[in-house]
């Protein structure tokens, strides 16, 4: 399309002329029209996977840094840096060059913290945000695929961690990767060919390091932006899911539109959480590997934590019976194999299939745009609940001898606390969430049935005192609200349906005048400004609904539930 | 489309511009474009790409005394973003300059402790106020719209001929007759998928090659050191005590399965010891030792309560009765510590009298055979 510069329309600005030449050559004025038009439902939980997304970006760039100083060499150096009580201490170069790194080097022990948090914060909001999915129903048709990809991510994220907490070769991480090693030896059939494929060789030998490092800072971080890149490509061709509400349906999204309201919300996320991973990279210590030493087969520190996101499996080894299978022919199946590669293998396979097992048991083959709340499916919501039990009490399994340490129990006694625990635990939790989901859902019905107690007692003349209920909607001929619920949240207090006027603005003083806001209370409601006498008149029991302007009471003009009217 | 193209290499065509366009350009003539407003044409825009914007409270309105003091916090909110900012700064490139050296353990002053908590402060701050400033001027400043964007279904014209494209291409290759060719193919792609996995042979060793698993430094005669390289005598411990111990050989006290603790029974503990059968002879008087790696995950075992006898790893709390052969009394481990033969030489000390009689540390798939 050849602009001159007479035709109408065309810009006069620099600005605009420099926009039609940049169009001119790539036509790219639909493409970022339709971006930026682009709606964006707007609900607090949908911000989670940005979180994991930013501390991933944050990640990357620390991680970055860290490269120019890390040495992923197994090299027996003499360390001479800066911190004195390990001068002249035989380590490997890894270990030296990240106290390298973290004394020497100005300010990369900031960027070393920060990574650290980075990586923890990335793993946290992956799990939160899948439990968002999870909870609401999100990963249904057709987000099946991004739900595989998201938890391929998550595994991914995991090996990330496992693999960077053993590169800075310090006695921590050596314990970790002398664990690591085991978990490999005690594959059946494979295990001893598997370790020595991937140490070349026996524990611990010299190339470990070098090959996490690769894994670390390209393998993984590669297939992860990849995973990423489509995990966004599938999100933004399906477009997001929206909780139910006013006008929301399948065949939309209400919320809104990319530019400026979404972009300036999300760049600010953004901005925040690389100030969350900031402050805490200054402020708050974390793995300061200076005071565990060097790597040494034969010592460990008592209280040997993994990172977070491996405590279960720590905690499913420490409460796994000494049971080696012994076969025929002096074969063995050393116990190290189930709490480990078997307990991870398959809570990662079961979740992965999730979204398949409830189609196929549940017979829901129909795509879903809408989200649900979690009462409104209690199977799946206690099955989430029974999940996180088993989860949580391995976690807590893995801090036992903390626990029996600081609150001065037998260690023993916490073990099987913990043996025990993980048995009967979930199955008690699944049946009180069940419990609480259909409590809920009833109380949900009962207030749109009943309308919202209003704390109002009256007395009624012959003597019975009522609670007086405010109707959501119109109700019939005994009192009965009929609004069907549709899966959004209902209003339980009067507040929520205006039963108060809002605050007026201002911190110290008002910035507004408080006539100005009450006059603008009614026109929403649509009030003729001189009413000023509003009263609740309905109980909303049948033996109250039926009469609803007797006994005295004004007729109800101007209430929601004038629509019966 | 009636101009016939004469230009050599060509083979005739309209070179005129086609009549598709990325909008609705036949519609809107450019008169009629210019004759609407800024905000009419983005609503146009937005409904062109299934966007209806049903509903927008408009921001502050201008000069009035919630949009001053809205302004006035989102630009201090920014102001401090910017002070943080240059105190990073400040402190990141000042220190050692006119501010004191950041470094730890030089003199170990205030300044050196301070400097990394003041950097991630100022780092912290500087972004959080940013993206602080950015939400308030978002919700603010900025007018709140309601949009509602259209979901669409997959076409079924779509559908219907890029089906008939690709079934198109398929069916003039003619693979679904030549039969021959889809068998070559299968063949080729298959030598070719091994092909390119092989070269990941370099990563496979033997682990049964020698027995790498299996074995250890420890042989006849080689004498039992302390970390610091110092031989042992019996006498030098005190019983109740244990020390760790490694083989006389070059780093002996780096490698990973050889680490044994040597330890002084108490007499009540010689009296109630129990060694594994045929290991009776394994300990020297009332010295034992047991190697230091766990059988279960290769922790060292490294919490010796000598009350009780028992040795407890820290990894898994698999507790070891060392009266009883370092057999496994509680936790996840299944096997005892293998027992280190030992004797004293012609000088004194401490020596193995073989290598251990069973494989050092983690339990795996072929470790009873070898």
């Amino acid at each position: 399309m050849a602009a001159t510069a007479t035709a109408p329309g065309a810009p006069t600005s620099r600005l605009g002329k420099a926009a039609t030449e940049f169009d001119d050559r790539l036509i790219v004025a639909g493409p970022v029209r339709r971006t930026l038009n682009k709606v964006f439902p707007d609900h607090w939980s949908f911000l989670l996977g940005e979180i994991a997304l930013y501390s991933f970006i944050i990640a990357l760039l620390s991680g970055t840094y860290l490269t120019f100083f890390f040495d992923a060499s197994m090299v027996e150096v003499a360390y001479d840096g800066e911190y004195d009580p390990l001068r002249g201490t035989e380590m490997s170069a890894a270990y030296a060059s990240a106290l390298d790194l973290s004394f020497d080097v100005r300010g990369g022990l900031f960027m070393r913290q920060m990574h650290h948090w980075a990586a923890l914060l990335f793993v946290a909001s992956i799990v939160v945000h899948l439990l968002r999915v999870f909870f609401t129903g999100a990963f249904r048709r057709p987000r099946e695929t991004n739900w595989l990809i998201g938890v391929v991510m998550l595994v991914l994220a995991l090996l990330m961690g496992v693999t960077g907490y053993t590169l800075p070769d310090d006695l921590l991480s050596g314990t970790g990767l002398r664990i690591i090693s085991a978990i490999l030896l005690s594959i059946p059939v494979i295990g001893t060919w598997a370790h020595f494929a991937i140490f070349n060789g026996d524990f611990v030998g010299t190339e470990i390091i070098g090959r996490f490092y690769i894994a670390h800072v390209l393998i993984f971080p590669a297939i992860l932006l990849a995973l990423i890149a489509v995990h966004l490509l599938i999100l933004v061709k399906q477009k997001h899911t929206q909780f139910p509400g006013p006008g929301r349906t399948e065949h939309n999204v209400v919320g809104n539109r990319l530019f400026p309201t979404f972009a300036g919300k999300a760049t600010g996320l953004l901005l925040v959480v690389f100030g969350v991973c900031a402050a805490l990279a200054g402020l708050v210590q974390i793995n300061p590997i200076w005071l565990w030493g060097p790597y040494n087969p034969a010592q460990v520190s008592a209280a040997s934590q993994p990172d977070w996101y491996i405590g279960f499996l720590d905690g499913s080894t420490r409460i796994f019976p000494a049971w080696d299978i012994n076969l025929p022919g002096d074969y063995t199946i050393p116990a190290l194999f189930w709490p480990t590669v078997v307990v991870a293998g398959a809570m990662f396979t079961v979740l992965a299939l999730y979204p398949t097992l409830e189609r196929k048991i549940s017979g829901d083959t129909a795509p879903h745009h809408l989200l649900q709340r979690p009462r409104d499916v209690p199977v799946r919501t206690s099955l989430g609940a029974m999940a996180l039990t088993f989860y949580f009490w391995l976690m807590v399994a893995g801090g036992n001898d903390v626990i029996a340490d600081k609150f001065d129990i037998s260690l023993n006694a916490m073990t099987w606390i913990g043996r025990i625990g993980v048995i009967v635990l979930p199955p008690i939790v699944y049946v009180i969430t069940y419990r609480i989901c259909l409590g809920l859902q009833q109380h949900d019905r009962e207030v749109l049935e009943h309308g919202i107690e209003t704390g109002v007692i009256r007395r009624l003349p012959h003597g019975e005192f009522i609670e007086v209920h405010q109707p959501l909607g119109p109700v019939d001929e005994h009192g009965h609200g009929q609004l069907a619920y549709g899966g959004a949240p209902v209003p339980k207090r009067m507040n929520h349906v205006g039963g108060a006027r809002r605050a007026i603005r201002g911190f110290f003083t008002p910035i507004e005048q408080p006539s100005a806001v009450e006059l603008e209370l009614r026109e929403r409601r649509g009030l003729p400004s001189g009413e000023t006498t509003r009263e609740l008149t309905s109980s909303g029991r049948p033996s109250d609904g039926g009469r609803p302007s007797d006994g005295g009471r004004p007729s109800d003009g101007g209430r929601p539930q004038d629509a019966r009217d | 489309m009636n101009a016939h193209d004469t230009r050599p290499g060509s083979s005739g065509g309209a070179d005129t511009p086609g009549p598709l366009h990325g909008g609705p350009d036949a519609d809107y003539t450019p008169e009629q474009l210019a004759a609407m407003s800024r905000e009419e044409l983005d609503l146009l825009g937005a409904r062109y790409d299934g966007v209806e914007v049903l509903h927008v409270d408009p921001g502050p309105e201008p000069g009035s005394r919630m949009e001053k003091r809205a302004v006035r916090q989102v630009g201090w909110t920014f102001a401090g973003a910017g002070i943080s900012a240059f105190l990073f700064l400040v402190v990141y490139a000042g220190s050692g300059w006119f501010l004191p050296e950041w470094n730890w353990a030089t003199e170990g002053t205030t300044w050196s402790a301070m400097f990394n908590p003041l950097l991630g402060l100022f780092m912290g701050l500087a972004f959080t106020l940013a993206g602080v400033g950015l939400v308030l001027y978002t919700k603010k400043l900025l007018p709140h719209e309601t949009a509602v964007q259209d979901k669409h279904d997959g076409s079924h014209f779509d559908r219907v001929t890029t089906g008939a494209t690709l079934v198109g291409g398929l069916h003039n290759s003619g693979l679904a007759r030549r039969k021959l060719l889809t068998r070559s193919l299968g063949f080729m792609g298959a030598a070719f998928g091994l092909m390119l996995i092989a070269p990941l042979g370099g990563l496979i060793k033997n682990p049964n090659t020698g027995n790498p698993l299996g074995r250890t430094s420890w042989a006849e005669g080689v004498r039992l050191l302390r970390d610091d390289g110092s031989p042992i005598r019996p006498g030098d411990q005190q019983p109740g005590s244990l020390e760790t111990v490694f083989p006389a050989v070059p780093g002996g006290n780096l490698q990973s399965d050889a680490a044994t603790m040597l330890i002084r029974l108490r007499p009540e503990q010689v009296a109630a010891d129990r060694p594994k059968e045929g290991q009776e002879d394994f300990g020297y008087g009332d010295y034992v030792a047991y190697s230091k790696i766990c059988t279960h995950a290769g922790c060292p075992v490294s919490l010796y309560e000598q009350e009780t006898s028992r040795i407890l790893c820290p990894c898994h709390q698999s507790q070891f009765d060392v009266t009883q052969g370092a057999k496994p009394v509680f936790g996840p481990a299944t096997r005892s510590l293998p027992q280190l033969p030992i004797t004293v030489d012609d000088e004194g000390y401490f020596v193995a009298r073989s290598d251990y009689i069973e494989a050092v540390g983690p339990t795996y798939w072929n470790r009873e055979r070898i």
